[in-house]
């Protein structure tokens, strides 16, 4: 029975077929899919800041884009994914309030973070194969590693499947 | 004491955070009784410092819409708050307010669930002022409706910038029916210490 893997906010995990792996209600922060297309090794990770370095606490390496993004890739490479086969997808990022006042540090922090995801993917040379990321609401995401499929669930939108 | 890390917020400081969340909440609900002008009965408030992964769970799922008002904090202490309202809660107060029934946010009816997030964290906000003798303002409000999950992220990024769990206190407001609401508040790093200095938890 195929079961499916639940990713918490600042949190990452693996995911093999024909499991699947889904993170709920993704605001600002990022979620980021990768899957090896030929052995199905697949993996989630839901980011909230752009760069662990700009942090002083920074135990939790799933928090940030570049530690988490190079965490999860090495996880799935312990469990079989090579690094050439690898391909992501990414969603979330979006700027949830309009903030008129600017003094916030918040402002386009999910721009940010999607930003420093792609910078990272391309370190790793990870093709970026599709992407739903922006705007001004909250997205649940579903990965399917068999297939590939990211499915994306917003309030008061159709299911769309990248 | 230069150095708080919000991970070893325990005992004392946190019975001091605890207080702070009822006397808040506590003139909340007088400010609600008297917008509603009607009796006001609050439950007293859970404050709980939860792990990101945590937070969803607390407010009955990631996926719970929920209407979230924040505000810029300015002043003495610098930071963020924000008031979160189950959709329904949040159709019942604005529906009371402008003592009509009330299905959808119209954009009538987003302005009037800002004025009652501005109000409700102002006199919370109020109640902190006269506790610690801080100067504290506040910005216009901003409103979202959204996934609990989405909303949460903004002030948990806040959060994730100083520790890796956020202070949760949750309030039911009641009249004849139940209102569940959540308070948030976030200062930043050096308004913590600011804060708690105030109160007279550190002494230099």
């Amino acid at each position: 029975m195929a079961e499916m893997i639940k990713v918490g906010m600042a949190d990452l995990k693996l995911c093999i077929s024909p499991d699947s792996i889904t993170t709920l209600g993704l605001g600002s922060c990022v979620g980021v899919a990768i899957r090896d297309t030929g052995n199905k090794v697949g993996g989630l990770a839901h980011v909230m800041l752009p760069d662990s370095t700009e942090i002083k606490n920074n135990s939790n390496i799933a928090k940030f884009a570049d530690t988490g993004v190079e965490e999860l890739v090495r996880q799935m490479e312990k469990a079989g994914a090579r690094r050439n086969m690898m391909v992501a997808k990414i969603a979330g990022g979006a700027q949830m309030f309009s903030f008129q006042n600017s003094s916030s540090p918040l402002v386009r922090v999910g721009d940010r973070n999607v930003a420093a995801v792609k910078k990272k993917l391309q370190e790793l040379k990870i093709p970026v194969k599709a992407e739903d990321t922006g705007l001004n609401y909250g997205r649940t995401v579903e990965f399917y590693p068999e297939t590939g499929d990211f499915v994306i669930k917003a309030v008061g939108k159709p299911v769309s499947k990248i | 004491m230069a150095d708080l890390d919000l991970n070893n917020v325990e005992g004392v400081y946190y019975d001091v955070l605890k207080e702070i969340g009822n006397i808040g909440a506590g003139n909340a609900a007088t400010a609600l009784a008297s917008m509603l002008s009607q009796k006001v009965d609050m439950k007293v408030p859970r404050v709980e410092l939860l792990d990101f992964k945590e937070l969803g769970e607390a407010m009955g799922g990631e996926e719970q819409i929920m209407a979230g008002i924040y505000l810029r904090i300015e002043g003495d202490l610098q930071g963020s708050i924000m008031f979160l309202l189950e959709e329904k809660s949040a159709y019942t107060l604005v529906g009371k307010l402008m003592c009509t029934q009330v299905t959808e946010l119209d954009e009538m009816a987003q302005s009037a669930l800002k004025e009652i997030g501005n109000i409700i964290t102002g006199s919370y906000l109020n109640s902190l002022s006269t506790l610690t003798n801080l100067t504290i303002s506040e910005s216009v409000p901003d409103l979202a409706v959204d996934m609990a999950g989405a909303i949460l992220s903004v002030p948990a990024i806040e959060f994730g910038m100083v520790g890796d769990k956020m202070l949760l206190i949750q309030t039911a407001f009641t009249d004849d029916e139940e209102i569940n609401g959540f308070f948030i508040l976030v200062p930043d790093l050096p308004s913590y210490s600011k804060l708690l200095r105030a109160l007279g938890v550190i002494t230099d």
